[in-house]
């Protein structure tokens, strides 16, 4: 390890060389960087490493998680953090029009203006845009689908020109098209039903007898 | 990048005993499985939970004599962070009917419940809310919900997963409960993989009998997460402390849990939480490393609560047991940790080591598995070393798309793919470099049904608890876990904070006696704990860190 090419990056303002083969993430912690912020399941599943990034030949800023993003020499990037991005409160259960609710809520969302910015900067490759519209639409169970892969790292809000809220409007649209609009699955009731009226107990006494009369059963 | 050329040299040894090893497995001819007999003596001789040199008895404690991996022992026979003579517990901060300490799914879905009994609740987290490992379970969550199932084979199943140690009564209301908790989810919103029909889909898991593992694409834990999250964030009487973990409980004069000192990670105040109930649902240990090993879990997994609740007096059970899963890649170091779904050998590819041989069966339990990696990459010196010096062997993906058509590899594992595309490896052409990987806390505090401990107004868990999957948990069933005994422990907590009401005297004095006992036994090594963050910095920059007062 001690030999391996090294490479320079620039964090905050500040340069340091670290090795080659790390992520953003793990150049960071390698230069014994520490804090509770920005840190979470460093697997690409959480969104707390957002970062804006810029490379040495470009003129743009991209976007994208840090426990993913490799380094690479001249790479200058600051952690995003939490952007503001206030989360309204909602009881499913009181809500009779959700696609009219969603406009109680959310009264940004047809700002849109169809930049297409949060369309590059996710870092999970998700239509946003299409996301917002289909949910504008009312097409709730499109806007799931296309949400499927979101990390909430908040990076959609960041760039959003119109002040849109995309992450908590896809799991708004996602909850409430589970909860009041979805097939609910028909086969649970019937399930539970069994359970609590003691359908399984016969059974129940017999398997416990013979997991304790006898030693476990070769697999 | 792409695979350096020693690297490459060894590939085309896999490529060479490829066509005939897809024959083979056209034919359905397997390597040969082991013997329970060879399973039994590989686990002794290369699982790294046998190896006695990576353990040691606790010296102190409620399990002192019990031997536990190093790294844990190390921390369970550690000292306060408090200067307990200075920690004024007459002014209270924090005043609430359920503390919950650690925000993940078991955490959150405890809220929820406690909060629809009526109770006030404050969560206390040392990350964001939902920064846990819930939210990285990509498999899914066990339920018999299918009618070819029952909770009888479920039962059945989660025993023999456990070696059929694991403690009957939690197993038998986990598996119980699963329908209802399932139900629950899907009220809430949580997505699952269906039928047209409105019918839930499930899968096979590793394990399992019957089809009972419920997805939402290979997104499962985030979408339970974000669904539990954006639910207690809608709930008025469910406050949320981030980047504020516990440091210890607290006791009342009777002995019962009464709240717990609390540390603002940013300002590093400290607070004292008086509570009528405290549920632990702090996460497992992943990040203390056993034995070295890189690991799957996120950044807070340091087994905070463990060490908290063993000051108090609370029994661990199964922590001698860890779950390694057998294939983390190694390669790119980038990459090292990473988890290779179990699904990649389910979908055909096989395990190889350095001259393209097989060298066990496939599908052998995630424990067996581990051990013949472990071996050959020890004993038998066929492993492959990359070039940051980590051993692994092949895990040859390439012939999923040779047994299942063109594209398989694209499709059914994308996740994967694009995190190798990355790195300029195709895994639908060139194989994946594994080795085991820390995976799950097997053990930890023993609780009842409902989550109870051994001290009154404690409850925990989630995988901070113990004995529901006894010494081998299979898959789906910690989504599982953390669902069926949040929501007991978030139950019992209110109805008991309703009946014990406010604690009188709030008292360390717990720590004190655990702080005496460890200087009895002569442990003065200066640990301190819980570790709250996992400390990466390399040797020598900490060599440069000289000791500073902070003011």
């Amino acid at each position: 390890m001690a030999f391996q090419d090294r490479v320079s990056i620039q964090f905050m303002g500040k340069t340091y060389r670290v090795s080659k083969e790390s992520t953003l993430m793990e150049a960071l912690l390698e230069t014994g960087w520490e804090s509770a912020r920005e840190l979470g399941c460093l697997g690409e599943c959480c969104g707390a490493c957002a970062v804006l990034y810029r490379l040495p030949d470009e003129t743009h800023v991209r976007t994208g998680l840090a426990c993913r993003i490799p380094v690479q020499d001249g790479i200058s990037f600051s952690l995003v953090g939490r952007y503001p991005c206030p989360k309204p409160t909602y009881d499913l259960a009181t809500i009779d029009d959700p696609k009219q609710a969603l406009f109680d809520l959310f009264p940004e969302v047809t700002g849109c203006r169809k930049c297409g910015s949060c369309v590059q900067a996710c870092p999970q490759g998700i239509d946003v845009m299409r996301g917002i519209w289909c949910a504008v639409f009312g097409d709730f169970q499109s806007v799931a689908d296309l949400f499927v892969s979101c990390v909430q790292c908040g990076l959609c809000v960041c760039v959003c020109g119109a002040g849109l809220r995309p992450f908590l409007v896809a799991v708004y649209a996602s909850r409430a098209h589970g909860t009041l609009m979805a097939k609910q699955s028909s086969d649970l009731g019937t399930r539970i039903h069994q359970i609590e009226s003691g359908a399984y107990k016969d059974r129940w006494n017999v398997l416990l007898r013979q997991i304790k009369s006898s030693p476990p059963p070769a697999e | 990048m792409s695979y350096p050329p020693e690297l490459k040299t060894l590939i085309r040894l896999v490529e060479k005993t490829r066509p005939q090893r897809v024959e083979r497995a056209k034919r359905g001819e397997a390597f040969p499985a082991l013997t329970l007999a060879e399973r039994e003596a590989r686990l002794k001789q290369f699982h790294p939970d046998y190896r006695l040199d990576a353990k040691r008895p606790l010296a102190v404690g409620p399990n002192r004599g019990d031997s536990l991996p190093v790294e844990l022992v190390d921390l369970l026979e550690s000292h306060s962070r408090l200067d307990l003579d200075a920690v004024r517990l007459d002014r209270v901060d924090i005043d609430t009917d359920v503390l919950i300490i650690g925000a993940g799914g078991a955490g959150t879905a405890a809220a929820l419940e406690a909060a629809q009994a009526g109770a006030s609740v404050t969560i206390a987290t040392k990350l964001r809310h939902g920064d846990a490992n819930t939210v990285m379970a990509e498999g899914g969550i066990q339920g018999a919900t299918a009618e070819t199932d029952s909770p009888c084979y479920h039962y059945v199943d989660a025993m023999g997963g456990g070696h059929f140690s694991n403690q009957p009564d939690l197993v038998e209301t986990l598996v119980k409960d699963a329908p209802v908790a399932i139900e629950w989810l899907e009220r809430l919103g949580v997505l699952f993989d269906k039928y047209l029909d409105g019918r839930l889909r499930v899968q096979h898991g590793g394990g399992t009998s019957r089809k009972r593992l419920h997805s939402c694409g290979d997104m499962t834990g985030a979408e339970i997460m974000r669904v539990l999250r954006d639910e207690a964030r809608n709930q008025p009487g469910i406050r949320v402390l981030e980047f504020t973990p516990a440091l210890e409980l607290l006791l009342d004069e009777c002995g019962r849990c009464a709240g717990a000192i609390l540390l603002n990670l940013e300002t590093k105040e400290l607070y004292v939480a008086r509570a009528k109930a405290v549920i632990l649902s702090t996460g497992g240990l992943g990040r203390l490393h056993i034995q070295g090993f890189p690991c799957t879990n996120h950044y807070g997994a340091t087994a905070d609560g463990l060490v908290m609740a063993y000051r108090a007096g609370i029994k661990t059970c199964f922590l001698d047991s860890t779950q390694f899963h057998p294939t983390g890649a190694v390669f790119p170091e980038q990459n090292a940790g990473l988890l290779i779904t179990e699904k990649v050998r389910g979908l055909g590819a096989q395990l190889l080591n350095r001259d393209g041989e097989e060298f066990l069966f496939s599908l052998e339990p995630r424990d067996v598995a581990s051990a013949c990696i472990i071996r050959e990459c020890s004993e038998q010196d066929k492993g492959i070393a990359t070039p940051a010096g980590r051993a692994g062997v092949w895990l040859d993906s390439p012939m999923i798309d040779q047994l299942h058509g063109e594209g398989t590899v694209k499709r059914e594992l994308g996740a994967k793919y694009l995190q190798f595309q990355r790195f300029g490896i195709d895994i639908g052409r060139e194989p994946m470099l594994v080795y085991p990987t820390l995976h799950y806390q097997n053990g930890g505090l023993e609780i009842g049904v409902n989550g109870e401990t051994s001290i009154a107004g404690l409850f925990a868990a989630g995988e901070v608890s113990g004995g529901v999957h006894g010494k081998n948990r299979l898959m789906g069933n910690s989504l599982l876990d953390v669902v069926v005994f949040g929501r007991r422990a978030g139950l019992a907590a209110s109805t008991y904070a309703h009946e014990a009401g406010t604690p009188k005297a709030l008292s360390l004095d717990h720590v004190r006696s655990f702080e005496r006992e460890l200087a009895e036994t002569g442990i003065s090594d200066g640990n301190v704990g819980p570790m709250l963050l996992p400390n990466y910095a390399p040797e020598h920059i900490r060599a440069r860190r000289v000791a500073m007062q902070v003011p």
